[in-house]
């Protein structure tokens, strides 16, 4: 690819926290932005939400659903009754907000704030791993004292269930390890780092500023893995190993250990292929039956890209178009040698994230 | 210095009970005691009948520290004097059957002793909960438990305060004692977490079988700290957190804060400085519960307490 790669500008950017009532980074960065006054800018306009009130209020992950869960296009366009779940209707008046998800009225970006217990440090979410304005986002993020990755979950945009696909581009930006329903000073600190960087990036990109291409490592998500859990009461029978536990995104052999019993056996990892954990012990997922999830690293090439001058703006593309685009142009980077690796083995370096 | 005329001389501890879940959310005791309910042989020992017990089961059954009230204060004297029925809130209904299966609190036929298994977000290590500075089975058996798994610490966190002393489930026993373990997240069990507290209760119920088959014990001196004041958050005029924990204390519970020290960092990067008169040391730094208590964190101040020798009659 000679040339860049032109995208529509990312005017409007919404800032979600409090999708997770008790995830309390997220919760109190919205509540501060939302008592400053709100400046206007040039290149950008930001909208500052609190997604979940009454969770806030509560302390609670959620009321009755996990907001996080409602944005697949099945919930959004499913019908409202008066005994329709709290999250669910929140999720549909948050759709008009900031969506309707899929068309071009739809917030160019949505970020959404979380916080885990796992030692995730900090992490991007999304669906895509070849939404070229999330990868560069992800590549400009310089942290000083915390690892900085980005997860890639595949799912097409109508399957995807968290707040951030409701934008034209999305993603969760992640920070652990911090416990529910506790503010600790250096993540909320991080949380603000991470966001003002990616705020910078929105107003260099939409004032003109070309971004070089190059490689990024993603980790994309390939399964789940539950607990033991007794086979009656469903009770779990074990606890993370504690040379498990802590040890996100240090890859798992096979025969490396993962559970510890109550009695004090070793369980060990059975699978063949060495992978990635990271979500290790989080705390919302023994309900959603999840000890850890595993991810293959890979290196992803990206285009470099400006956004569109004055003038140049063909017709609004919508979300759908956009991907198909998206798509096409991963497949031609592909052909030109832009090779996805497939890495088993030792940890490659990162571009980003340089971490003691 | 000590003639045999001045043991005090206890009932053998017969009854013992241990308590999980009293917060439904702290994962640690809710484990240990499911455990043992279905397989009580870690915790048998010769001439004592050691229960396990979950105390608050439609928290545990949630994952939340309460239903409606918190349990681990609910065992006031109103509380437990009140006329039961359905319209009392669920813990103090509980509370109510607590006191009935393992007190009545402050009469003869309570249970010897109670163990009530606890986590925190709060960086304190394998904390004991003190109750009464005149508890001299207690505090023979704190010091019996630090000396066991020195090096490791342990320290001992004593509640005696005229207005900060809480009505605990424990509290029901003639000896209770609280175990603190942390930092654990709510919901979250931690292999680590959950085998201190498994080696902290071995060697209690180790102490209550020595002292059972008639071992006296010595005269002794245990530190502890004894609780002083609660701090909370600093808070705008609508009651809204204004500061967190500054990092320069965040986790460092049982170390020295000083006149001067930071205490607090405002959410645009101010640090608010302790000023109390002299040095304390702070605990239950930054518990999650806490917030709705009002409490960032407690001072405490370090104190000697001395216990006589002490054997079964």
């Amino acid at each position: 690819l000679a040339s860049k790669v032109v995208l529509p500008t990312v005017s409007r950017v919404a800032l979600c926290g409090g999708t997770h009532g008790n995830e309390l980074s997220g919760v109190y960065l919205v509540r501060e932005r939302l008592k400053r006054k709100v400046e206007e800018e040039e290149h950008i306009s930001v909208v500052t939400v609190m997604s979940n009130p009454r969770a806030v209020q509560q302390c609670r992950r959620y009321t009755e659903t996990d907001l996080n869960r409602c944005f697949t296009h099945a919930t959004l366009s499913g019908p409202v009754t008066d005994k329709t779940p709290y999250e669910i209707v929140r999720s549909q008046e948050l759709n008009t907000l900031l969506g309707p998800k899929g068309s071009p009225e739809a917030m160019d970006l949505v970020c959404d704030l979380h916080n885990t217990t796992a030692n995730m440090g900090l992490c991007l979410i999304a669906y895509s791993d070849c939404d070229w304005i999330s990868l560069h986002i992800y590549r400009y993020l310089q942290m000083s004292d915390i690892p900085v990755r980005f997860i890639h979950f595949d799912l097409p945009l109508n399957e995807a269930y968290s707040l951030d696909s409701v934008g034209k581009h999305g993603f969760a930006i992640e920070i652990g390890p911090q416990a529910h329903g506790v503010v600790r000073s250096n993540i909320l600190s991080t949380m603000q780092e991470g966001v003002q960087q990616m705020l910078e990036w929105v107003r260099l990109f939409n004032s003109g500023t070309p971004f070089e291409g190059g490689k990024v490592d993603v980790y994309t998500m390939v399964k789940n893995v539950d607990y033991p859990r007794d086979f009656e009461t469903r009770g779990i029978t074990a606890a993370i190993h504690p040379q498990l536990q802590d040890r996100d995104f240090c890859l798992l052999r096979p025969n490396d250990p993962v559970f510890q019993t109550f009695s004090g056996e070793t369980l060990k990892y059975t699978g063949t292929e060495p992978l990635y954990p990271f979500f290790i012990n989080e705390c919302a997922y023994y309900e959603k039956g999840i000890a850890l999830s595993l991810a293959r690293q890979r290196s992803v090439g990206i285009p470099s890209i400006r956004s569109e001058r004055e003038g140049e703006q063909g017709k609004r593309k919508s979300s759908a178009e956009e991907m198909e685009e998206e798509e096409e142009i991963k497949g031609e980077m592909e052909e030109e040698g832009y090779q996805k690796l497939m890495e088993y083995g030792e940890e490659s370096d990162s571009l980003n994230g340089q971490y003691k | 210095m000590t003639s045999s005329t001045n043991v005090s001389c206890f009932h053998g501890a017969r009854r013992v009970a241990i308590f999980g879940g009293t917060h439904g959310n702290e994962m640690s005791g809710v484990t240990l005691v499911n455990l043992w309910i279905q397989n009580g042989k870690e915790i048998q020992r010769k001439g004592v009948e050691t229960k396990p017990f979950i105390t608050n089961p439609r928290a545990v059954e949630k994952c939340t520290r309460y239903v409606d009230t918190d349990l681990n204060r609910a065992f006031t004297t109103e509380n437990l004097s009140a006329p039961s029925g359905d319209d009392l809130p669920y813990e103090v209904q509980r509370a109510q059957q607590i006191n009935e299966i393992f007190g009545p609190k402050g009469s003869p036929e309570a249970y010897d002793v109670i163990f009530d298994l606890h986590n925190t977000t709060s960086n304190m290590g394998c904390t004991l909960i003190l109750e009464s500075s005149k508890d001299h089975f207690n505090l023979q058996m704190m010091h019996y438990i630090k000396k066991a798994i020195a090096p490791d610490s342990c320290p001992v966190l004593l509640t005696e305060h005229p207005l900060l002393k809480y009505s605990t489930s424990r509290s029901v026993a003639k000896h209770p004692i609280g175990l603190e373990v942390g930092p654990q997240p709510q919901g979250v069990l931690r292999s680590n977490i959950f085998e201190s507290m498994r080696v902290v209760l071995k060697h209690a119920l180790d102490f209550i079988e020595l002292f059972n088959e008639g071992l006296e014990f010595p005269p002794c001196t245990v530190d502890v700290f004894r609780v002083s004041e609660k701090m909370d958050y600093p808070r705008d005029t609508n009651g809204n957190i204004i500061a967190m924990v500054h990092p320069n204390l965040q986790d460092c519970d049982w170390e020295p804060l000083n006149p001067g020290d930071p205490m607090f960092q405002t959410f645009d990067g101010t640090t608010i400085r302790y000023e109390g008169a002299g040095t304390v040391y702070p605990t239950f730094i930054n518990e999650a519960a806490y917030y709705e208590k009002q409490q960032a964190f407690v001072t405490t101040r370090r104190e000697t307490l001395a216990a006589g020798a002490i054997k079964k009659a």
